[in-house]
């Protein structure tokens, strides 16, 4: 479960250890689509949570306009999100 | 921004804590579009306040405490400087008798998390002069907060209501009749309160609470407001809430610097 491990992962590593993540932390099963803060689910508070997990495992930096609820919504979005900062680290880098 | 405190190892979380803060301001879209975030610095004692426009009082909330800061800052600030003190229970009448120019002071109860709790509570004293209250709502328009100013009494509105109902909350789990967990559920759930009265408590600190009902209790003589058993016990035990990670619920370390 180190850093190098889950940067070389795809769209779908991502989401599994993402559902890990949530299901250990949550101790509620939870799909690639599910709105995490629709009624019923998670504190928005949590998104903040997600953010330095992202951060920490996944080995990208969210700043800026990437800090919106909407990017935290589902597993997929997050997925989504690290895939893309990968890509535009590289591109920029 | 000056911030002062006495504890160099708080101003040196601060700077960790107020960059966290700021990005959660911005993950719920508190933030205003093309605002430069301001320049902090910080400082052990108070001789700052000499330049200031605002100084604002946080301090712990006993009154022997704030009377004797209050005073000092006080003497060292410009004329016209507007003074401010973030107590939630003290009335700020009582306060205006140790700074030299009681009609510069003023209450005012920013409440918890204030990065996104965007009203706060105004408590004019009866020494609280028109011009200090104006040049609080400048300030309060500079940081996009609403007002509302009540008048000067133990607890004000806010602390007078919210402090008795969560103290009642602890000693419904004390006596045990539900779980924290459940008596939230109910009050979320039932009665569409945005938090349970008992993350609320682990959100505002147990320490600062029981502070806040001890000085109700002394200045109100409602019983309601007598700390009760399980939440001086989680005081004693360490267990102060969000803050040191555990009170009625736990919390990650995240969840701490929030």
């Amino acid at each position: 479960m180190t850093a190098p491990t889950h940067e070389s992962q795809g769209h779908r590593g991502i989401v599994t250890e993402l559902i890990t993540f949530l299901e250990s932390r949550t101790r509620a099963s939870w799909g690639e689509d599910v709105d995490l803060f629709a009624t019923g689910g998670l504190s928005s508070m949590f998104a903040m949570e997600l953010v330095v997990h992202l951060e920490r495992t996944h080995g990208v930096s969210i700043r800026g306009g990437d800090l919106r609820l909407d990017n935290f919504r589902t597993v997929r979005t997050m997925a989504d999100l690290v895939l893309r900062l990968r890509t535009d680290g590289a591109t920029d880098g | 921004m000056t911030l002062v405190d006495v504890d160099e190892v708080a101003l040196e979380g601060a700077r960790a804590r107020i960059d966290h803060q700021t990005r959660v301001a911005h993950l719920m879209g508190a933030v205003p579009e093309g605002v430069a975030p301001g320049r902090l610095s910080t400082a052990t004692t108070v001789s700052p306040v000499a330049e200031a426009t605002v100084v604002i009082e946080a301090i712990t909330e006993r009154f022997d405490l704030k009377a004797a800061l209050l005073n000092e800052v006080g003497t060292r600030t410009k004329p016209g400087t507007v003074l401010v003190t973030n107590t939630s229970s003290i009335p700020v009448d009582d306060l205006a008798a140790y700074p030299p120019r009681p009609e510069e002071l003023v209450g005012t109860h920013f409440m918890n998390p204030p990065y996104l709790i965007r009203t706060v509570e105004v408590v004019r004293g009866a020494r609280t002069a028109p011009r200090t209250l104006n040049a609080l709502q400048d300030l309060l328009d500079v940081l996009r907060r609403a007002s509302v100013v009540v008048a000067d009494t133990p607890g004000f509105v806010t602390s007078r209501l919210l402090h008795p109902m969560i103290n009642d909350a602890v000693r419904v789990v004390q006596e045990g009749t539900a779980s924290a967990e459940d008596v939230d559920s109910l009050m979320v759930g039932c009665l569409g309160h945005r938090t349970g009265p008992l993350r609320t408590a682990d959100l505002i600190g147990l320490d600062n609470l029981v502070d806040s009902l001890r000085v109700l209790h002394e200045r109100t003589g409602d019983e309601r407001c007598r700390p009760c058993d399980l939440l001086l016990e989680k005081v004693a035990a360490g267990d102060l809430g969000r803050k040191s990670g555990r009170g009625f619920f736990t919390y990650e370390r995240t969840e701490q610097l929030s």
